[in-house]
């Protein structure tokens, strides 16, 4: 199996390190992985973003033409990757900042109020770890709990973040899984 | 029993100079090996040497050296020393080298205050290639490459390298002499050991440099060199101390 | 090897230079590798090493000539533009025989070009690139891992041979993140006697010099230098193959293109195709006696490259009209995809090439 995700959104959004964190996990479970940013002008204004690939083969390209998961942060996010999104791909989109529905009815699309989520747990800054619930709990590419073993290693000075990040991951794993 | 009152010095080999009747670059090249004597570091100095008419001073200096590309001794002397601190590290370079194409070289090396010594040889015009106008050749000043003179309008006026390194605070020894009479020769050794000095004290970058003929592509008699860089070059670029670690003297 | 971290190419880089040994840097900030240079301003001070941002990319590389002759492993990095201006002193480095690495992360060119990824600085790399018949060593990793182990190699590849060596890689490598795992360390770096240190008891003064004044001085160190060559070329070149033993079209890819190939090939395996890949582990010394065999058993060869056709010249040398050779590259920074090449893979195959 392997899993290609893109995640998109302004820059500012933590896309990046919802990318490594889910690629820490993935390292974690002794699976291949590879995580690549855009970089440059591309990530001024306009949309920043990374490629996740989590796999069971060695990994080829490092580049996504055709993933297996989107996730969209904002509107141009959802504009410029939707029609790359693989059939029968997972569409995770932020609702609270996109109003628009998926336009493909070949994908599974999971809308997820991140933001008002996060403010509800009283930090907007975990917006993208709601999210990152999310993806986790549709792709299934890795579990929660290396997630959370992959955070509390890459913000081993900071361990006071882990419980508002570990609700936010519960909160977006539970609004998919329907719970 | 006689005494041995003139003598090569050891950090010179016993070769004959190539350069030219009347080129002061000889009499800079003892001086230099001199100071190295007199202060006793032969044996962790590492010389590093220019393109020009000096390129094969390592040919006549007795301990280390290194060739470094055109303009560019003062960051190949900032990466030698910087492996070998304790060492003695100072570059040799004309006008050419330093002041045209090494321009950007020299200017942060003495911004940084990296601990090495400069010998600037100054004789207004590039001598290994055979003449051409230097960033130091006078208004006026027939060059091949400048054969109607030195023209201020197109080309701009020379570069006086002390006076604008003078402004950098990294620069902490800055002279300019000649080596035009005895009584400028030994202040030219007293100037050149001072910056030899400053470097081994740790104080930062020191600069010397000296006023030079070059009869050949002056096209004059080594006499009339001396003349005409009394005459000619003294008055635009003046000799002194321009810095000192105690301060800016004149 | 400890245990794996998950670590930016650039990054990689930078510590793979640190376990090598390397305690001087010298270089000049430039996208997309400027992770290095930052990963080494904080690094070095940590190991009693040297870092020093230089005025420009020229006196960078004549830190490093004089580091280097001074007796140092010392490295410094940039990409493209940057490596032109380098140019200068890796000439002088070559023919003074000063060992050293020189990281390019390529980025499109020509001119100021794009800072995204290219493959387009193959032939300054291997056919020269500064004045004067000289080569570096030229090495491609195509992961982070192979980031660290040729680094490591690069190192002493440089001492064994006193030659500059050249990690070529490109914005992606640099950009991406994957595990690593970090060997022991390099090979202790040889004894220096020839190294300008000062001559602290020495008798005879050590020069490091590439004037030769006369000529027949200067031919006699030119064979020299070939003699050397040719030592690199029969020891050094190193090369991967995948799957060529029965491949009808062998693809020809190096760095972050021979990923795109390898997952090209893997799809047209799967589609029933028989192709192959072969990746050039050093670019210079090319390995054309290992590909030439491949000539008389392929019916034709593709190679990919981010570049309008480079290293595809150095194919048809090894292939030698023995077969047909294809060239498939994206330009300017683009990278191609699997889904590219395997349309072309798919071209050849059919017959269709070139329509």
């Amino acid at each position: 199996m392997t899993h290609e995700i893109v995640m998109a959104g302004f820059g500012g959004q933590g896309v990046m390190l919802m990318g490594q964190l889910m690629t820490y996990a993935g390292m974690l479970e002794n699976k291949q992985v590879s995580w690549m940013p855009s970089y440059g002008p591309e990530m001024r204004g306009g949309t920043a973003n990374c490629s996740v690939i989590i796999s069971d083969e060695p990994i080829g390209a490092p580049i996504i033409t055709e993933p297996t998961a989107v996730v969209a942060m904002n509107l141009p996010s959802l504009d410029k990757f939707e029609p790359a999104l693989r059939t029968g791909g997972i569409l995770i989109i932020n609702s609270s900042l996109i109003e628009q529905k998926a336009k493909r009815s070949d994908v599974k699309e999971y809308r997820v109020p991140s933001n008002d989520i996060a403010s509800e747990l009283g930090n907007l800054k975990v917006a993208n770890m709601v999210v990152l619930g999310a993806i986790i709990a549709a792709t299934k590419a890795v579990s929660q709990e290396s997630v959370m073993q992959a955070f509390a290693k890459m913000f081993a000075k900071k361990p006071g973040l882990l419980e508002i990040n570990e609700k936010a991951i519960k909160r977006g794993a539970a609004l998919v899984e329907g719970k | 029993m006689a005494e041995i009152a003139f003598a090569r010095p050891e950090s010179l080999h016993d070769v004959p100079f190539h350069y030219c009747p009347g080129c002061h670059h000889g009499i800079i090249h003892r001086l230099v090996a001199e100071v190295i004597d007199e202060l006793k570091v032969r044996d962790r100095t590492i010389g590093v040497v220019p393109v020009g008419c000096s390129v094969l001073a390592y040919n006549y200096f007795n301990f280390d050296t290194q060739e470094a590309a055109h303009g560019r001794a003062p960051a190949t002397a900032t990466g030698v020393k910087r492996v070998h601190p304790d060492s003695v590290v100072f570059t040799y370079q004309g006008d050419g080298d330093l002041a045209s194409i090494g321009c950007a070289e020299i200017v942060h090396a003495a911004a940084r205050g990296e601990k090495i010594t400069t010998v600037f040889v100054n004789n207004a015009i590039y001598g290994m290639t055979g003449g051409q106008m230097a960033p130091t050749t006078l208004p006026e000043q027939v060059t091949v490459t400048s054969p109607y003179g030195r023209d201020p309008e197109k080309v701009g006026m020379p570069i006086r390298v002390c006076e604008m390194l003078a402004t950098l605070d990294g620069a902490k020894f800055i002279a300019r002499v000649a080596v035009n009479n005895p009584a400028n020769m030994a202040k030219a050794k007293a100037a050149i050991k001072k910056a030899f000095e400053i470097q081994m004290s740790g104080l930062g970058f020191a600069i010397v440099e000296v006023l030079s003929t070059c009869p050949t592509n002056w096209g004059m008699t080594p006499l009339e060199a001396v003349a005409w860089l009394e005459k000619n070059m003294m008055p635009y670029y003046p000799l002194g101390i321009f810095k000192t670690p105690e301060g800016v003297a004149k | 090897m400890a245990e794996k971290i998950l670590m930016k190419g650039n990054e990689a880089i930078g510590e793979a230079a640190v376990v090598a040994g390397c305690r001087h840097y010298f270089g000049y900030p430039i996208t997309p590798q400027s992770e290095l240079i930052e990963y080494m301003a904080k690094r070095l001070p940590q190991v009693d090493g040297v870092f020093l941002q230089a005025e420009s990319e020229i006196a960078a590389i004549n830190m490093v000539y004089g580091a280097a002759g001074a007796g140092a492993r010392v490295m410094t990095s940039s990409s493209s533009p940057g490596i032109s201006l380098k140019q200068e002193g890796i000439s002088y480095i070559a023919g003074a025989e000063l060992p050293c690495v020189i990281v390019n992360m390529v980025r499109g060119g020509p001119g100021l070009g794009s800072i995204q990824p290219g493959q387009c600085d193959y032939f300054q790399a291997t056919k020269g690139g500064g004045h004067g018949d000289y080569h570096n060593i030229v090495l491609v990793p195509n992961s982070v891992q192979e980031l660290v182990d040729y680094t490591i190699l690069a190192f002493e590849l440089a001492d064994k041979y006193r030659n500059p060596v050249m990690l070529l890689g490109d914005g992606a490598l640099g950009q991406m993140m994957e595990p690593i795992a970090f060997p022991q360390g390099a090979a202790a770096a040889p004894a220096k006697p020839w190294a300008t240190t000062g001559l602290r008891g020495r008798k005879e003064p050590n020069v490091i010099n590439s004037l030769h004044i006369q000529a027949p001085d200067l031919e006699k160190h030119n064979i020299h230098l070939q003699a050397k060559y040719k030592t690199i070329r029969e020891n050094e070149t190193r090369w991967e193959t995948y799957k060529t033993d029965d491949a009808e079209l062998v693809l020809v890819a190096y760095g972050i293109s021979a990923r795109v190939a390898l997952s090209a090939m893997e799809q047209a395996r799967a589609a029933g195709m028989k192709v192959g890949l072969f990746r050039p582990i050093t670019a210079w010394p090319f390995p054309y006696e290992a590909l030439a065999p491949l000539a008389g058993k392929a019916k034709a060869f593709l190679a990919v490259e981010l570049s309008a056709g480079q290293m595809v010249e150095d194919v048809r040398l090894a292939v030698n009209g023995a077969s047909p050779v294809y060239h498939y590259g994206r330009l300017g920074g683009m990278i191609c995809s699997p889904k590219e090449v395997l349309g072309e893979v798919t071209k050849i195959m059919q017959g269709k090439e070139g329509k």
